[in-house]
């Protein structure tokens, strides 16, 4: 441990962090998931929005989930290091120092939450700093090490972008973000716990109380049915509630269906392969109920156009 | 006259100055496209963001 540390001090007398080593901090593959929902919210809006704002908004969005990222990285150092998924995250591995994480993740959490609440409006500015407060607060400091339930309300954070979105361009909110919203948060508990299913050794040795380290597999396996249980319905709303055509009423159906089904073989025939199909296909049936949102869109601009 | 100075102090490695400079081009090339950024905002919104309630 002092040795450790002793060449920590050694190594930390003056910063050896790569560009690259900051651009890990925003966690990139959770913000190109966070830009692509926002940007769905943004052009279902009804009030279309001048390019450079929409690129703005996303902008924004997307510096300020990178943000959130970095917090949590800055806060969470002490159990990624015990992970073997996290690990080599760049505060665990050495390459960049907790505090430097932490002034990386505050001004870029006040730049973005300014920026886009002077330029855009500040409905979504608004927004933007509460997502990035409860991912910060709510979930990294308060639930992910006190209770099995925080991934389920941690999940809202993820579920806010495509609200940001909407009320970037409209400046307000409705039913119809709030039904997107729905989709991600119910997505969030099956699609964490089918990871952590096969990573629950990786949990138990950092202390994370997550569902299959405090109630067990099958009680895991069991809730990630009953959440896809409302999941897929959800997936299927915005077309029942006239928000999308028939083309996406049907890959809704499908993809929701094939959810189900990889939610009940879980169930039946437990394995890790099981739990990592279902992971993966989780993935995929979120960018495909969004992509095909999008699709359903600019297919019915185009035959608005026609008629 | 003068003594050659010793060396006092935290001395970079080459390796710590090459990251210091990408680092620092980094910041510069964030700030730039923030001056782009707000410069085309500024257009779009016309003189009309100088004027509403804030």
């Amino acid at each position: 441990m002092s040795l450790a540390s002793q060449s920590e001090n050694t190594y930390a007398q003056f910063s050896a962090a790569e560009v690259g080593d900051y651009l890990a901090l925003l966690k990139p593959r959770v913000m190109s998931l966070v830009v692509f929902t926002a940007f769905v919210g943004l052009v279902l809006a009804p009030s279309p929005m001048h390019p450079v704002m929409a690129f703005t908004a996303l902008l924004c969005i997307a510096v300020g989930a990178g943000a959130a990222g970095a917090l949590n990285m800055w806060y969470d150092a002490d159990i990624d290091a015990r992970m073997q998924r996290t690990s080599a995250r760049p505060i665990p591995a050495g390459h960049i120092l907790a505090g430097e994480a932490l002034g990386f993740g505050l001004l870029l959490a006040c730049f973005s939450v300014v920026i886009l609440s002077l330029l855009v409006n500040l409905t979504a500015g608004a927004l933007l700093a509460f997502t990035i407060f409860f991912y910060v607060v709510v979930y990294t400091m308060w639930l992910k090490r006190w209770t099995p339930q925080n991934i389920v309300i941690g999940g809202a954070a993820g579920a806010f972008p495509p609200v940001i979105g909407w009320a970037a361009a409209t400046g307000g909110i409705s039913l119809e973000p709030v039904l997107l919203f729905l989709i991600i948060f119910f997505w969030t508990p099956p699609h964490f716990w089918a990871l952590s299913l096969y990573r629950a050794d990786d949990y138990a040795r950092a202390g994370i109380p997550m569902l299959p380290v405090v109630s067990g597999e099958r009680e895991t396996r069991r809730q990630i049915l009953v959440y896809t249980l409302i999941l897929a319905p959800l997936g299927v709303a915005p077309w029942l509630l006239g928000f999308a055509g028939p083309v996406y009423g049907v890959v809704a159906v499908v993809t929701g269906a094939a959810m189900l089904a990889l939610a009940i073989r879980l169930l039946t025939e437990p394995s890790d392969r099981a739990a990592k199909h279902l992971f993966a296909y989780s993935i995929l049936y979120l960018f495909l109920l969004f992509a095909f949102l999008l699709i359903d869109r600019a297919m019915g601009a185009h035959l608005g156009l026609m008629g | 006259m003068s003594e050659p100075q010793e060396q006092t102090g935290i001395v970079l490695t080459e390796e710590q100055k090459r990251r210091r400079r990408a680092r620092s081009v980094a910041i510069a090339v964030s700030l730039g496209i923030l001056v782009v950024l707000f410069y085309l905002v500024t257009l779009v919104k016309g003189p009309g963001m100088l004027q509403r309630p804030l």
